[in-house]
């Protein structure tokens, strides 16, 4: 019996390895940041496909809309236009391959081995549970990890400006 | 087709983190090796929603943890570009084989 949702999880996991594979193999790094860009949107759906909708608008306004664009500024700061990224060495492309496929042929050998006994699924969190959880400082809360995040947000937001900040022409 | 479970979105992030690793060890481009690393990061949060989901359907540890790696990957990558930019600067490149000074 093949419903829409299976059919609908094959596409995204398809969108999301098929980048993934693109964006680490493509020689345009402007191309790669793309492909990566299509790649988390897939992810992104996937967490919508797990009705995890929370996390899936966070995914998209953090990482699609925050990180690329910040990766493909970056690109357009040190890079020339239309160049390629050199070739690699194959010696060096094989024995990466090589050693991907073990490590991933290894992990999914002890994850089918393993018997994962899960609770029957009942509805997924809502937003409301979320920031309730999220600032309570009771038995389980996380009021004081979101308080040290956002004192690691300001570090590094002062610490980016610190470092690429241009320093000034000596003069004497 | 299988009706899709938790085996399948294991096998997604188990793949999405061996291509980041593939990226990883054959670019030599400091910002493909950081998208490399967002695969990487990317595949953990799956990882982290998929046994929430599946397993812990009563808790909410794992998508905390899901919300906290986005929130450091952010900074993370902030502070990479930073440097790469500085990087570039200094040494009109960002091959990691030209970024060499710190070794002697």
């Amino acid at each position: 019996m093949i419903t829409g949702s299976t059919i609908l999880f094959y596409l995204l996991a398809t969108l999301t390895l098929g980048c993934g594979i693109l964006s680490v193999t493509t020689r345009h790094i402007f191309r790669a940041a793309i492909y990566l860009l299509f790649s988390l949107i897939g992810i992104a759906g996937l967490y919508f496909w797990l009705q995890y909708e929370f996390i899936a608008a966070v995914q998209i306004v953090v990482y699609v809309g925050g990180i690329v664009v910040l990766i493909i500024f970056s690109i357009f700061l040190t890079q020339q236009a239309g160049e390629k990224l050199p070739k690699q060495k194959s010696d060096r492309k094989i024995f990466a391959a090589l050693a991907v496929f073990c490590g991933f042929a290894l992990t999914m050998l002890q994850v089918y081995q393993h018997e994962f006994n899960g609770l029957e699924t009942t509805k997924a969190p809502t937003v409301a549970d979320i920031g309730k959880k999220m600032l309570s400082v009771g038995d389980g809360g996380y009021a004081l990890p979101f308080e040290i995040i956002s004192m690691l947000l300001l570090a590094a937001m002062v610490g980016c400006i610190v470092i690429a900040l241009r320093s000034k022409p000596e003069t004497k | 087709m299988i009706e899709p479970g938790l085996y399948h979105i294991l096998f997604i992030s188990a793949a999405l983190f061996f291509l980041g690793i593939y990226g990883f060890l054959t670019r030599r481009n400091l910002i493909t090796m950081l998208m490399s690393i967002e695969l990487i990061l990317n595949s953990v949060n799956l990882n982290f929603i998929a046994f929430n989901k599946y397993v812990w359907p009563d808790k909410m540890d794992g998508l905390f943890f899901t919300l906290f790696i986005i929130a450091i990957a952010a900074a993370e990558a902030a502070v990479a570009i930073a440097i790469i930019i500085n990087l570039y600067r200094s040494h009109q490149s960002i091959d990691v084989e030209n970024a060499e000074d710190l070794k002697y």
